[in-house]
């Protein structure tokens, strides 16, 4: 078993460097050099260049929170899944969740079977008192094949360009890269590839990013929200002593509670109460930005709404801004998500390439991911803001 | 901030259509008789039915994970409730004194769609078609074990 399981994966390894994949090698890519100076001067100089630039069909990178996911989502069409070891090398570390090597092997053998690729979440930040599990998770990804790490760590990043060179590197959102110069300076020192943009950017924003960079460019198109500055948020330390960039969890399921009462549900984050949710209101997941709070004699979300994040009504803008990668949020979400999620996306994306003048959002889709989406609502997000 | 939302209307859980066709009278009154049952029964059932589809599957540190600790589920529309603690022979009635560490609510609809695979625990609990009291994390452990080993319950004809 082993060895088929071995050989298979050399030889479906190869694919992702043929050079009509997004993962063929750029010459860009890992050299030092600066930029031309036409790239960092003026927005209208670049214009002209990005015309010339082709859109070209944005991978569709799923979430897989175990084993079963995985295989869902590469059924239901995903051209990359995205997944994490089962420790706090990753933002969604809960308690079940997550692989082990031997499901990591198994899971890279069933995606490059079917000719999607696997990309490795190690995107917390490594604890200073002790990087092994860090830099063990990079050798890790390394040994079972992997075609990405997703990485946030500058120290993560150095590893693994010393260790393992030929192992590609996506920023994470995890890093909060949200400028030119941000990007470009992990890439002329760490030599990443893609970089997953934040979600606090207008499209404008996101199309000037995609012009501009010299790397690939990944944005969320649905699930669950974070406003916050990314992989820097220690809101949730404030009650929990814990925060999503070193203990991989926003809100750590051992101190979540939830109370059934006669008048809703109260939410209880460490024992401080963040929310109260009354019979008929929808609810969402327990971190201290979506509750609800008194802030000057008025009661109300001070942060941010329970909701979920689609950007399916500008997947036409997405692609032809050059928009290369489009993750959906959700590791910790079951495989049935997971599975109705995908195929979703993956006709609204087969659509909208194929006839983008025709495309049109239809209620079907919307139906399905309302479904899902958190506090039963979803949003354009900062991708629209209106009055601006 | 103020950001364009579209949201959906309010939905209904979806109850068995027997129990729905009942009147809302006969419900409640049936619902009550349900809750005053012993609870012995119904957990036996579920220990032995827990025993054939989920124990052959439970991985080994999922299982360590359970042992010992009291779950209680709660059929919420039909006032059926049933606990269980998992040992190292297999599922078996817990006590029905003291707190549960775990304790599940949710209406029938809701346990079947969980086990059969077609549904998505977090979407429930957005939904208002589920809660979950006590110890999360332990809850956590249970949900994903669930959703890493497919659906328990299939339809005659239907591949697992």
């Amino acid at each position: 078993m082993q060895g088929i399981l071995t050989a298979h994966h050399d030889a479906i390894n190869s694919t992702p460097n043929s050079a009509n994949s997004p993962y063929a090698p750029d010459s860009r890519i890992r050299n030092n050099a600066a930029p031309p100076a036409w790239l960092i001067t003026m927005d209208a100089a670049v214009t002209t260049n990005a015309t010339t630039r082709p859109a070209v069909k944005p991978e569709l990178v799923c979430p897989a929170g175990s084993l079963r996911a995985l295989q869902m989502a590469v059924d239901a069409g995903a051209d990359a899944v995205y997944l994490g070891l089962k420790d706090a090398t990753n933002a969604r570390n809960f308690a079940g969740l997550n692989f082990d090597d031997t499901q990591v092997r198994a899971g890279v053998a069933y995606a490059h079977a079917r000719g999607a690729r696997v990309l490795m979440a190690l995107n917390t930040f490594a604890d200073a008192r002790d990087t092994r599990p860090w830099f063990g998770a990079v050798d890790t990804a390394a040994t079972m094949g992997a075609d990405a790490l997703i990485v946030a760590d500058t120290a993560v990043m150095a590893y693994c360009r010393d260790h393992h060179p030929k192992l590609r590197l996506h920023l994470s959102v995890q890093a909060s890269a949200t400028s030119y110069e941000a990007i470009e300076f992990y890439r002329r020192h760490y030599g990443i590839q893609r970089a997953v943009l934040p979600r606090v950017l207008t499209l404008s924003q996101v199309a000037h990013l995609a012009r501009l960079s010299m790397v690939d460019i990944e944005v969320f198109g649905f699930g669950s929200l974070c406003v916050m500055v990314e992989g820097r948020c220690a809101l949730s330390s404030y009650v929990t002593g814990q925060s999503p960039n070193n203990a991989g969890v926003c809100s750590p399921p051992s101190a979540v509670r939830w109370q059934h009462t006669p008048s809703g549900v109260d939410a209880r984050l460490n024992g401080v109460l963040i929310d109260h949710y009354g019979p008929d209101e929808p609810r969402g997941y327990p971190t201290l930005c979506k509750g609800r709070f008194d802030v000057a004699g008025e009661r109300g979300y001070a942060i941010e709404e329970p909701t979920s994040l689609n950007t399916l009504a500008i997947l036409p803008e997405l692609i032809s801004i050059g928009v290369k990668a489009i993750k959906i949020e959700g590791r910790q979400r079951s495989p049935s998500y997971v599975e109705q999620v995908t195929k979703v996306w993956r006709t609204a994306i087969d659509s909208a390439c194929a006839a983008p003048q025709r495309y049109s959002v239809q209620p079907a889709w919307s139906a399905t991911l309302t479904r899902f989406a958190e506090g039963q609502q979803h949003t354009l997000g900062a991708y629209d803001r209106p009055w601006r | 901030m103020t950001i364009p939302r579209e949201t959906m209307p309010p939905k209904r859980h979806e109850l068995p259509p027997l129990f729905e066709s009942l009147g809302t009278h006969l419900r409640d009154g049936l619902r009550q008789v349900v809750a005053r049952l012993p609870i012995e029964p119904p957990s036996f059932v579920l220990a032995r039915v827990l025993d054939r589809v989920l124990l052959p599957r439970l991985a080994h540190d999922t299982r360590q994970a359970l042992q010992g600790r009291t779950v209680e589920l709660v059929i919420s529309d039909l006032g059926i409730r049933v606990r269980l603690q998992l040992d190292y022979a297999g599922f078996r009635v817990a006590s029905s004194r003291g707190e549960a560490e775990l304790r599940i609510l949710a209406p029938a609809n809701s346990y079947i769609r969980l086990m059969r695979g077609e549904d998505d625990a977090d979407r429930l609990f957005f939904e208002r078609a589920l809660v979950m009291e006590g110890d999360t994390e332990l809850g956590l452990i249970l949900k994903n074990a669930l959703d890493a080993i497919g659906p328990l319950l299939t339809w005659p004809g239907r591949p697992a």
